[in-house]
C-alpha cells in the first residue's frame, strides 16, 4: 500500500479523516447529552423538584456547545463529497444523495428548529410541552444518524443497485433493500448506543469532578446516577451490537476482521486470540504475541471450535474475484497495525465503560453514599469523561480504514473516487487551515465546557435562562467585566 | 427532459431561494452588528433577534446541497469540485458565524466577547458575498471538459460580473437584515433600522443597473430567455422601489417582504437563465444539461414522494417556530424585551 505521500489521494484521505473524526467528537456527545437532558427535564415535569430543572439547564449548556460545533463541522461533511470526491459523487450519486437529502429534510430541520424553540420558550410553554421539544430535538439527531449510516452502510455492503452500462455509475434498483441493508441494522444501533454512552460518561465524569470540588452535592450525585444508569444500559447494548457487527464482518469483510485480529495465516480450530502482538506488515508475520487459547473461536462464533480465515487467504480470494475488473496490482491488505490496535482500544474501552458504570452505580447507592468518601472512584469516573471519544474514533478508524482499498466495497477504489480537479497545493492549504481551525474551535469548546463546570450549577440561580438573556442589558457591569 | 427532472430543477431553485430568504436576514443581522449597532450591548441585542432561528435557517442550505446531490449528482460533483477554494472559504465563514452564537454566550472576558462578535460579522459578510460570486461566476460559463470536470481558475471566479453579483447579494442581505431587525425591535432601534434601510436603498439602484448591464454582456440569458429574464429584472427593480417606499413610510412588514422577494428573484433569474442547462461550459458541447445530469427516474420518484410528504410538515413547524416568537421584540428603552 502507498504510505503517506504528498499526493492528491493521501491529502484527500487525510482531510476526510480529520474532518470526519473531528465532527464525530461532537455528534455522539450531542446525541447522548440530548437524551440525558430530555430525561432530566422529564424528571422535573414529573417530580416538580427544582433540582431537576437546575440539572436540565446546567447540562444543556454543555449540550448546546457540543451541538453548535457539531452543526458547523457537519456542513463540511456534506460539501466535501462534491469538493474532494467528485468522481465518487458521480459514481454514487444515485444512491448516496437521497439519504443525505432525506436526512436534511427529516432530521436536520426537526432538530435545529425544535432546539431553537426549546432554548427560547422557557416562559412560553408549560414544562411538559417544553420537555417535548428537547425530545423532538433528540429524535431528530437519532434520525439523522439513521440516514447518514444508511449511506455509509451502502459503501460497506452495497445492496439494491445495478451498474449502469452506459455511464458505469451505480444505479438505484431497490430503495427498500438499501434501507434494509443488514450492515445498517448492525451499524446504526451500535453507533447510537455508543453515542448515548458518550453523553452519559461526560455527564458522569463532569459530575464526579463537581463532587471532587465540593460543589452542590445533591445536584451532582443525582446527575451522576442518571448518567451512569444511561451509561450502563447503553454501553452494554453498544458492546452487544458491536458483537453483532463483528459477526457480520467475519463473513462480509473477512479482510477487515482478520486485520483486527492480526491473523495472516488461517488459524486452526480452536483459534487462539491475540491479546497483544508485534506485527511485521512487510513480512506479513506476527512475532511474538500473547495468546489466549480458544478465545478467538469464542469471540467469532460464540463456541469453542472454529477457525478464522487469514489475510493471506482472503487476499488470494479477493484477487481471484476482482483481478478481471481492477487489475492484478491491487493491494488488498488493509493497514493491519492500525486496525489491530484500534480494535483493542475500542473493545477494551467499551468494556471498561460498562464496568465503571456498574461500579459507579454501586458506589453511589443512595443509602450509603460511598462515592463521596472514595476520592479514587471520583477520579476514575472523571477520567472516564474522555474515554468514549477515543473509543468512538477507533471504531470509525476500523470501519473506514478496514474498507481499504475500496471507497464503495468491491465497486470503486479510493484512487478512482477523488476529484480529478484537485491539486496538491489547494489540498495542502485547506488541510492546514482546517487543522488550525479545528484546534482553535476544539480548544474553545473544551475551555468553555470546563469553565461551565468550574462555575458550577449554582452560579446563575436567579436567572430564568442563560440563553434567552445572554447578558442583562441594564447591567452595565456585566459588559465591562 | 422528463417532468420530474424539471420539477427537481425547480425544487433545487426553491431550496436555494428559501436559503437566501431566511439566511439572508441572518447574514444581514450579522452585518448590522458593525454597520448599525454602536456598542457590544446593542450588538448582542441585534444578534438576539435571530438567535432562535439561524440554525434552522441554515438547514435550507444543507437541504439544497443534499437535494442537489440526490437529484443532480453530476451537477453537484462538477459545481462543488470546480469551485473548491471558494466553497472552502464559504465553509470557513459559516463555521465562524455558526460557533459565534453559542461561544458568545460563554465568553468570559470583553476580549472574547468581542472576538465572537467579530467572528459573526466577518462570517455574515463573506458568506453571502462568496455565494453570490459563485452563482454569478457559474452563469457566465466555465471551462469544463466532457467528463464534467470544472477548471475554474482565478479569472473565472473573480471577474466584474461575479464581484458585482456578490456585492448585490451581500447588499440586499444587509437591507433584508435591517428590515427584519425593524420587525423585531421597538422604539429607538426600530426607528434607526428603518431609517438606515431607507438611506441604503439609494445605492441598490445603481448596483442593480450595473448587475443587469453586466449580465446582458457576460451571460447568454438575454439571448436565450430574453422575455423571462427581462421580466424578472423589472420585477426586482419594482420590488426594490416598493421596499424603499415601505421602509420610508415605516411599513417594516412590507419592506421585509420586498427585500426577501428580491433575493428570491435573484435566484429565479439565475435558475431561469441557465435552464435547460445546469452547468454552462465555455464550449457549449460540454454543457451539463438537466436531461443528462439527473439521477435515475427511480431515485427522482422516491425523492418526489419524500418531498411531498415531508416538506409540508417541515414548513408548518418551521413557520410555527417564527409564529411563537412574533411578539418577542428587543427594546433598549424598556429593559430588554417586551412581549
Amino acid at each position: 500500500m502507498s504510505y503517506v505521500l504528498m499526493n492528491v489521494i493521501s491529502l484527500s484521505r487525510f482531510q476526510f479523516a480529520m474532518t470526519t473524526l473531528f465532527h464525530f467528537l461532537y455528534v455522539p456527545l450531542s446525541m447522548g447529552l440530548g437524551l440525558i437532558v430530555a430525561i432530566m427535564e422529564t424528571a422535573y415535569v414529573h417530580t416538580k423538584k427544582p433540582v431537576y430543572l437546575k440539572m436540565t439547564k446546567f447540562w444543556s449548556k454543555i449540550f448546546l456547545l457540543s451541538f453548535a460545533v457539531g452543526v458547523v463541522t457537519g456542513i463540511i461533511q456534506e460539501f466535501q463529497f462534491g469538493m474532494n470526491w467528485s468522481n465518487y459523487s458521480r459514481f454514487m450519486g444515485d444512491i448516496f444523495g437521497a439519504p443525505l437529502a432525506i436526512e436534511a429534510l427529516l432530521a436536520f430541520f426537526l432538530e435545529s428548529t425544535m432546539l431553537g424553540v426549546w432554548m427560547f420558550t422557557w416562559d412560553k410553554f408549560k414544562p411538559g410541552l417544553h420537555a417535548l421539544f428537547m425530545w423532538l430535538t433528540w429524535i431528530g439527531s437519532v434520525l439523522s444518524a439513521l440516514w447518514i449510516l444508511a449511506a455509509n452502510s451502502f459503501m460497506q455492503h452495497p445492496t439494491g443497485f445495478m451498474i449502469n452500462r452506459v455511464t458505469g455509475h451505480v444505479r438505484l434498483v431497490n430503495f427498500w433493500s438499501v434501507l434494509a441493508n443488514p450492515q445498517l441494522w448492525r451499524e446504526f444501533p451500535h453507533v447510537v448506543f455508543a453515542s448515548f454512552t458518550t453523553g452519559a460518561m461526560v455527564v458522569a465524569g463532569m459530575a464526579a469532578f463537581g463532587l471532587l470540588w465540593k460543589q452542590n452535592h445533591d445536584f451532582h450525585i443525582k446527575s451522576l446516577r442518571i448518567a451512569l444508569l444511561v451509561g450502563l444500559i447503553s454501553s452494554g447494548l453498544a458492546v452487544a451490537t458491536g458483537d453483532m457487527q463483528t459477526q457480520f464482518i467475519i463473513k462480509d469483510q473477512p479482510m477487515k476482521f482478520a486485520a483486527t485480529e492480526a491473523v495472516y495465516k488461517d488459524t486452526g480450530s480452536p483459534a487462539p486470540w491475540r491479546v497483544i502482538a508485534l506485527i511485521d506488515t512487510k513480512k506479513k508475520a506476527v512475532n511474538p504475541s500473547i495468546d489466549v487459547p480458544y478465545m478467538l473461536s469464542l469471540l467469532s462464533y460464540h463456541k469453542l471450535t472454529g477457525s478464522v480465515t487469514g489475510m493471506n487467504s482472503v487476499s488470494r480470494e479477493l484477487h481471484a474475484k476482482y483481478d478481471k475488473k481492477f487489475g492484478k496490482n491491487m493491494d488488498y491488505y488493509v493497514p493491519v497495525k492500525t486496525l489491530f490496535w484500534s480494535f483493542r482500544v475500542m473493545a477494551g474501552g467499551g468494556m471498561l465503560v460498562f464496568l465503571i458504570s456498574l461500579l459507579g452505580l454501586f458506589f453511589s447507592r443512595a443509602k450509603k453514599d460511598l462515592l463521596s468518601k472514595s476520592k479514587w472512584m471520583l477520579w476514575v469516573l472523571g477520567i472516564m469523561t474522555f474515554v468514549p471519544f477515543v473509543v468512538n474514533s477507533c471504531g470509525w478508524i476500523i470501519t473506514e480504514m478496514g474498507r481499504y482499498p475500496w471507497v464503495v466495497y468491491g465497486l470503486q477504489t479510493i484512487a478512482d473516487a477523488v476529484s480529478p480537479t484537485s491539486t496538491v497545493g489547494a489540498l495542502l492549504f485547506t488541510n492546514i487551515v482546517y487543522f488550525l481551525l479545528f484546534s482553535f474551535i476544539g480548544a474553545f469548546m473544551f475551555y468553555y465546557a470546563r469553565k461551565t463546570l468550574i462555575d458550577g450549577p449554582d452560579k446563575e440561580e436567579d436567572e430564568d435562562s442563560a440563553y434567552a438573556q445572554p447578558v442583562d442589558p441594564l447591567d452595565k457591569e456585566a459588559f465591562n467585566s | 427532459m422528463t417532468f420530474l427532472q424539471i420539477l427537481w430543477f425547480v425544487v433545487i431553485g426553491i431550496l436555494f431561494a428559501g436559503f437566501i430568504f431566511f439566511e439572508g436576514f441572518d447574514f444581514g443581522i450579522g452585518m448590522a452588528t458593525r454597520f448599525f449597532a454602536v456598542d457590544d450591548q446593542e450588538r448582542q441585542q441585534v444578534l438576539r433577534s435571530v438567535a432562535p432561528h439561524w440554525d434552522g435557517n441554515e438547514v435550507w442550505l444543507i437541504t439544497a446541497g443534499g437535494a442537489m446531490f440526490a437529484s443532480f449528482p453530476l451537477w453537484y460533483a462538477s459545481l462543488f469540485s470546480g469551485y473548491y477554494i471558494l466553497l472552502f472559504l464559504i465553509l470557513i465563514a459559516l463555521i465562524f458565524r455558526g460557533v459565534s452564537f453559542e461561544f458568545g454566550v460563554h465568553a468570559q472576558t470583553k476580549f472574547e466577547r468581542s472576538t465572537w462578535l467579530w467572528a459573526n460579522f466577518i462570517g455574515c459578510l463573506f458568506a453571502p458575498f462568496l455565494l453570490g460570486m459563485m452563482l454569478t461566476s457559474m452563469i457566465q460559463g466555465v471551462p469544463m471538459d466532457a467528463q464534467g470536470n470544472v477548471w475554474a481558475g482565478f479569472g473565472v471566479v473573480v471577474n466584474w460580473l461575479s464581484v458585482v453579483g456578490g456585492l448585490a447579494v451581500t447588499y440586499l442581505c444587509f437591507i433584508h437584515g435591517l428590515n427584519y431587525l425593524s420587525l423585531k425591535t421597538k422604539n429607538d432601534l426600530h426607528a434607526r433600522a428603518m431609517n438606515m434601510a431607507d438611506k441604503l436603498y439609494w445605492l441598490v439602484y445603481p448596483v442593480l443597473v450595473l448587475f443587469a448591464l453586466l449580465a446582458i454582456f457576460q451571460t447568454d440569458f438575454f439571448a436565450r430567455h430574453a422575455i423571462s429574464s427581462s421580466v424578472i429584472l423589472i420585477v426586482i427593480v419594482l420590488l426594490t422601489v416598493w421596499g424603499h417606499i415601505s421602509a420610508r413610510f415605516g411599513h417594516s412588514g412590507h419592506a421585509f417582504l420586498a427585500s426577501g422577494l428580491s433575493l428570491i428573484l435573484i435566484m429565479a433569474f439565475i435558475f431561469n437563465g441557465i435552464f435547460p442547462r445546469v452547468m454552462i461550459a465555455t464550449q457549449s458541447k460540454n454543457d451539463l444539461l438537466i436531461h443528462n445530469a439527473s439521477a435515475s427516474p427511480l431515485t427522482l420518484d422516491i425523492m418526489t414522494g419524500v418531498l411531498l410528504v415531508l416538506l409540508p410538515i417541515v414548513l408548518i413547524y418551521f413557520a410555527w417556530s417564527y409564529w411563537i416568537q412574533r411578539r418577542t421584540k428587543v427594546d433598549l428603552a424598556n429593559g430588554s424585551e417586551t412581549y
